[in-house]
């Protein structure tokens, strides 16, 4: 037997079909034979029948049958189940003989031929002799045959066919060899198939009869050969059902057969046979929990059937076969449609499989001498090259008693398999059965059983490492270590060590001390000792790779990555601030400390930086033979300082990597990538974050709290040095929308040195609303307004440069078109020379200010539209004047200066010929209101009856003088039918006295184009006597003009109403007399003859009068002052300066107000001053 | 009883486990380590349906040949693991749930100590006098 001795056997294994052998084919020269075989052989899918045919020679010689035993009581069994049995059924004995024979209905020949077959028919029965298989005769025919009943001569000829051949009705069949083969052929192997059932149905029953005959006593082992036999023969009949049911019995009936060392093996086998069956068919009829636990079952009766201790190894070899063969079920039932789940896949039973193979390696190990020679002749060798029954021993084949026939055999048996055994390549198994493991987990998401399971151990160590179960880690490493020693791979061995010496080992401490050990002697460049738990055979090769890699020189520096693992010196590194000063040195420290149970030195730490120029500051160095010395469980603190280069400044500096060299002889490099750290030390510090007491194992003598709360900075800024300057701006806020807002600068040195190259960036804080940058504009030119193209931030300013203690101011202006907030920026930026640590360097220093300033409207601007009367206007008149008044109600904080206010006409024409601005040189508070006068005339060229445009009022004001420009409302005209008299001519005098008269023409004039009839009537008044018509009718002409004349006598003084002149158009009743009536004058002062109190009056009066004069746009509103009709009787002018004032204090009060008291007298006398 | 006990932290590092002496400790972590595989699937499918209703006693994860392994899983994912010897057919469903809510009841004192840090080894002795009475006695 081969290694292979605990494959199971391949007729175990496959599906047992029915066995039907054919004879008579030629299917070497005979092409109808050929197609005839073919059509059997191909194309064989489950919906055929499940037979296994053979084409066999016509005298083929079938196995013997043995003589049917008629007693059982003296025959003493010598094995369960024959070696050669199984495969005897499946392919030697067939269930049924075809003969194949070429023979027509109407064959001329037909008594030879018939008689011919006859004898063919013989030879087969012979050559059976003693067997129940069936026979049946196939004619092969080139014509089609009639339907059955009419062919009459075919009914009689084959009915005598049968007779001589001895065969029944249903055994002979007719094969016509046309188109149809293959159809004919499907239904003469269910044909077969019927004969088959049937024959195997027989030996069934056959079988079963035997079981009358055994007894309990002698025969135990017949009773598990038939079961078993039944069982096959039903499987053999697709009687899968029954099969399964003995299959089953005679797993009971194998585990109740006395077991001792010698049949142990024996009755293993065949319960793994049996078993087998069993889970093979369970699987079939898609009950896998069924089969599980039958194996379950199996695994536990056997479990501890260990048998010959000497051949423990072939135990496990046998468990672990078991395992594998399920698994191997388990997985074709899988890639069959079953679906299995996490906990319950093939991957288990190959671990397990596995774990077998590793107790045999290791038992095998144990047993096996290295020495032994095969004993001569091998006791293994038998006759027929094989053995008889299954599971039996070689040397004493059909032996079954307890004890073995002979001891020195037996001995020499045992060694032979034990040889045997040593050459079995165990660890090929083992890795086979393992990724056989690994795929299934792979397949059924168990990463962790996949990991336990992988045989590359780095990867494994990884996830562990990740997970954090160091116990599982260190397991681990101390494999890697063994292998790396092994192999005498220097790097790999010490990255183990230095793993196996960290923190994150659970190794004791002398185990510890050991690897340390042996890695300080590979750092010296000398052999290590050799890991416990290695063969002596593979240290001592290991010793010598050792010694080679000694020699060669040139290899002797190596790098090791240790981030990524948790290694025995820790590291941590920081920057002692996030950030510094250009001009300060920056600081940073380098912690290290050493995990590993003795003293360990180094000899160089250098710290590598983003920027590399500053690497050669960060390196310390062990000087000449002393090295630096790491103490275990405590922390050593190095310090670098150094000065940032001014170019970096707003530049991050990170710390990319620490290295740190050990070895004298053989050079290490640890590196840590960044600023240290493992991968431990980000649990480590979570946890120390959340509680600040001493922590870990031992936590009271080392302050690992301390160790562990240390955080890393692996990098800083450089930020630009402090600036040594004041900077205080000076401004009036709010400002006022469109000035020249003026913002003072001053910025004082308190430097120690020349602050060279002052430069000012000033305006609007960028990042702000885009339309803001629109809506302001800086400059430094208060000469001239600044308009768009100024920008809304000036940049660089140069200021020179400021010497230490001085001062310089800078004036900034802004002006804002819009209201709203704003944020201004200040940067003032210069360069002085300085130095830090001794070095000179020369640094940018500036210094931001920003201000928020409001922006407001100064003042408001209404207007409106009155009559001379100041009666207020919705429409005006063609020609005829009207009043616009503007009123500047100021909102500004800060007083205005009214610098001078002018009307930018379009349509309208003034009535005064070069209009003084009233408002000039008025100073206006908050909250105070300026009003101006217009006398306006509405040329009779503008449209009727449409709106007109008026003009534009420009103002003249400051904080900073300025010109606004305000809009007037436009304004309606119409043209009037009539219009009544010019009441503003000389004909009415200013002011009447009592009892003299007071003579008052009215004109009226026609001035549309027909003829107009005008009634007029004067109503009687108290205040006044008067002569002339009381009630006229008249006729005016087109374009004529009428004048009325009346004298009217004033009885009282006063304010006094006139007598009241109604006008009517009896012709034209629309016209509205209410509009002409405003053309008239309604009042008139009347004044007494003496008096302090009249003067005043008069004096208001007059000034009201010359107010109003002007109003009317009186020709001689310039020369008023010299105007003698002005100067009232009794009242001279002091000056006419004096005068002058008076009437621009009116003016800068309200006007209107002024005109009220003057005409009502309540006024007080200090107004006038 | 137990053979092994295990307490696993929510990123699944070990916060305690014991294990009969007599046997190879390491084979025990291991088991362990591999049970929370089936921890985590199970944890996954149930959270899917209902996370608040969420039964913490996951049963029996799988049976090796010689142990049979117990899951828990708290609220806070912490997990409590027990592996009881296969051979030991007397110990009945309720009676693992019994050792598991002791565990819980226990590891929740355990918590609620202000001087434990949450994530730090389990080094409490009551703890530890209460897993020992469930573990497997070995004279």
């Amino acid at each position: 037997m081969s290694g292979s001795q605990w494959e199971l056997p391949p007729e175990l294994c496959c599906r047992p079909m029915a066995f039907v052998a054919l004879t008579g084919l030629d299917v070497t020269y005979n092409a109808v034979h050929r197609a005839i075989w073919d059509a059997f052989c191909a194309n064989r899918r489950a919906d055929r029948v499940p037979i296994s045919f053979k084409v066999l020679a016509g005298d083929h010689e079938y196995p013997k049958c043995r003589t049917k035993r008629t007693s059982y009581e003296w025959y003493i069994p010598k094995g369960i189940l024959k070696t050669g049995w199984m495969n005897k059924h499946l392919n030697l004995v067939p269930a049924l003989v075809v003969l194949f024979y070429e023979l027509d209905w109407d064959d001329p020949q037909w008594k030879e031929k018939q008689s011919e077959c006859a004898t063919k028919v013989e030879i087969v029965r012979t050559s059976l002799q003693g067997r129940n298989t069936k026979v049946a005769v196939v004619l092969i025919q080139k014509k089609t045959p009639l339907p059955p009943g009419e062919d009459l001569v075919a009914s009689e000829r084959a009915s005598s066919l049968c007779n001589a051949c001895d065969l029944s009705g249903k055994s002979l069949f007719v094969l016509p060899h046309t188109d149809h083969l293959v159809g004919y052929i499907i239904r003469l192997e269910n044909a077969f198939y019927e004969h088959a059932q049937t024959y195997y149905y027989t030996e069934i029953r056959r079988v079963k009869s035997h079981k009358e005959f055994l007894n309990k006593t002698t025969h135990q082992l017949l009773f598990v050969r038939h079961q078993f036999k039944i069982a096959f023969f039903s499987e053999l009949k697709q009687d899968t059902q029954n099969a399964l049911k003995y299959y089953r019995t005679a797993y009971s009936l194998v585990h109740e057969l006395r077991a001792h060392e010698t049949n142990m093996l024996e009755i293993k086998t065949m319960a793994g046979f049996i078993n087998y069956k069993i889970c093979r068919l369970c699987f079939q009829h898609n009950t896998p929990l069924d089969a599980i636990a039958q194996f379950r079952k199996h695994i536990d009766l056997c479990k501890k059937k260990i048998g010959s201790a000497d051949l423990a190894f072939e135990h496990t070899a046998w468990m672990s076969k078991q395992f594998q063969s399920f698994g191997e079920l388990f997985d074709e039932a899988i890639k069959l449609g079953l679906t299995a789940i996490q906990t319950q896949n093939p991957g288990f039973y190959y671990q397990q499989a596995a774990c077998y193979s590793q107790d045999r390696k290791l038992t095998a190990q144990q047993l096996c001498q290295a020495g032994a020679v095969c004993p001569i002749p091998d006791p293994l060798d038998t006759p027929t090259g094989g053995l008889d029954f299954y599971g039996q021993r070689a040397w004493r084949q059909g032996h079954q008693s307890i004890d073995p026939p002979d001891p020195e055999k037996e001995r020499t048996g045992i060694l032979a398999l034990q040889i045997k055994e040593r050459d079995v390549p165990h660890s090929e198994l083992i890795i086979a059965l393992l990724s056989n493991a690994v795929a299934q987990f792979k397949k059924y998401k168990c990463p962790r059983m996949k990991s336990h399971l992988s045989e590359l151990l780095d990867y494994v160590m990884c996830d562990y490492r990740t997970e954090r179960w160091w116990a599982l880690l260190t397991a681990i490493l101390s494999t890697a270590l063994r292998c790396s020693y092994l192999m005498a791979n220097v790097k790999d061995y010490m990255t183990y060590c230095m793993e196996l010496l960290g923190r994150a080992s659970t190794l004791k401490e002398e185990q510890k001390s050991r690897i340390e050990k042996n890695l300080l002697k590979v750092l010296k460049n000398e052999v290590p000792d050799a890991e416990p738990d290695c063969e002596p055979s593979g240290s001592s090769a290991a010793a010598a790779l050792w010694k080679d890699r000694m020699a060669l020189s040139g290899s002797n520096e190596f790098s090791i990555e240790v981030q990524d693992y948790v290694p025995f010196i820790q590291c941590k590194a920081r920057f002692l601030a996030p950030s510094f000063h250009v001009d300060q040195p920056i600081q940073l420290q380098v912690f290290l400390r050493a995990d590993c149970p003795h003293p360990i030195s180094f000899n160089k730490l250098s710290v590598s930086l983003s920027n590399q120029c500053y690497n050669q500051w960060c390196v310390v160095e062990a000087s000449g033979q002393d090295t630096m010395l790491l103490t275990p469980g405590e922390t050593s603190c190095f310090s670098f300082n150094f000065v940032a280069k001014t170019q970096d400044v707003g530049k991050k500096i990170e710390m990319t990597g620490i290295e740190l060299m050990l070895g004298s002889g053989r050079w290490v490099f640890l590196s840590w990538r960044g600023a240290g750290g493992d991968a431990a030390s980000a649990h480590e510090a979570l946890q120390a974050s959340r509680s600040a007491r001493p922590r870990g194992p031992g936590a009271g003598a080392r302050p690992e709290g301390a160790w562990d709360a240390l955080t890393i900075q692996h990098s800083t800024m450089i930020i630009s040095r402090v600036p040594k300057i004041s900077v205080q701006l000076s401004h009036q806020p709010p400002a006022l929308n469109n000035e020249m807002y003026c913002i003072t600068l001053s910025i004082q040195s308190q430097e120690e040195g020349v602050a060279r190259e002052v430069r000012l960036t000033a305006g609007l804080k960028p990042g702000q609303d885009a339309n803001l940058s629109q809506a302001t504009h800086v400059t430094l030119d208060r000469g001239q307004v600044c308009d768009a193209s100024d920008p809304a931030l000036l940049p660089d300013i140069p200021l020179g440069d400021l010497n230490p203690g001085h001062k310089v101011e800078q004036r900034v202006y802004v002006r804002c078109v819009s209201t709203g907030p704003r944020v201004f920026l200040f940067h003032v930026a210069y360069s002085i020379n300085t130095s830090v640590d001794g070095q000179e360097i020369d640094c940018n220093c500036h210094k931001d200010e920003t201000i928020a300033i409001e922006t407001v409207e100064p003042f408001e601007v209404s207007s409106k539209f009155v009559s001379t009367k100041l009666e207020p206007l919705d429409r005006v008149v063609v020609d005829i004047p009207f009043v616009l008044m503007t009123d500047l109600l100021s909102s500004s904080p800060w007083p205005l200066l009214l610098h001078s206010s002018s009307l930018q006409l379009v349509t309208m024409a003034t009535c005064t010929p070069h209009p003084l601005s009233q408002l000039e040189q008025v100073v206006l508070q908050t909250g105070e209101c300026a009003s101006e006068c217009f006398c306006l005339q509405c040329p009779s060229g503008a449209e009727a009856n449409g709106t007109v445009a008026t003009g534009q009022y420009v103002i003249s004001w400051r904080r900073c003088p300025l010109d606004m420009v305000f809009y007037l409302p436009h304004v309606e005209s119409k043209t009037l039918t009539v219009c009544v008299s010019n009441p503003a001519s000389p004909e009415l005098p200013s002011f009447g006295r009592v009892r003299e008269t007071l003579p008052v023409r009215y004109h009226i004039e026609n001035r549309t184009a027909l003829v107009q009839q005008v009634e007029m009537a004067v109503e009687p008044s108290d205040a006044f006597m008067f002569s002339g018509l009381k009630q006229v009718r008249l006729h005016i002409l087109p374009g004529a003009e009428q004048q009325m004349l009346y004298n009217y006598y004033p009885l009282m003084a006063g304010y006094q109403s006139l007598p009241q002149l109604n006008i009517s158009l009896p012709r034209c009743p629309a016209t509205d007399t209410h509009t002409l009536r405003r053309f008239l004058p309604q009042r008139i002062f009347v004044k007494m003859h003496t008096g302090q109190m009249v003067h005043i009056l008069a004096v208001k009066s007059c000034s009201v009068c010359l107010h109003y004069d002007r109003l009317l746009s009186s020709p001689k509103v310039e020369s008023w002052t010299t105007r003698p009709s002005l100067q009232p009787d009794g009242l001279a002018p002091r000056d006419t300066h004096s005068l002058l004032r008076v009437q621009l204090q009116i003016q800068r009060i309200d006007w209107r107000l002024l005109v009220h008291l003057a005409f009502v007298s309540h006024c007080s006398c200090t107004d006038f001053k | 009883m137990a053979v092994c006990i295990a307490v696993i932290a929510k990123e699944n590092y070990p916060l305690y486990i014991r294990s009969v002496p007599t046997q190879n400790e390491l084979k025990f972590h291991y088991t362990v380590h591999t049970s929370l595989d089936v921890v985590e699937e199970k944890i996954s499918a149930a959270g899917k349906a209902m996370a608040d209703q969420r039964e913490l006693y996951l049963g029996l994860l799988y049976p090796t040949e010689d142990y049979k392994v117990y899951g828990y899983v708290t609220n806070s994912k912490v997990k409590f693991v027990i592996v009881v010897d296969s051979s030991n057919t007397s110990l009945r469903d309720n009676e693992i749930r019994s050792m598991f809510r002791k565990l819980h009841n226990s590891f929740t004192d355990v918590m609620c100590n202000p001087f434990y840090n949450p994530g730090d080894p389990v080094q409490s002795k009551v703890f530890e006098g209460m897993v020992s009475g469930m573990m497997v006695q070995v004279s």
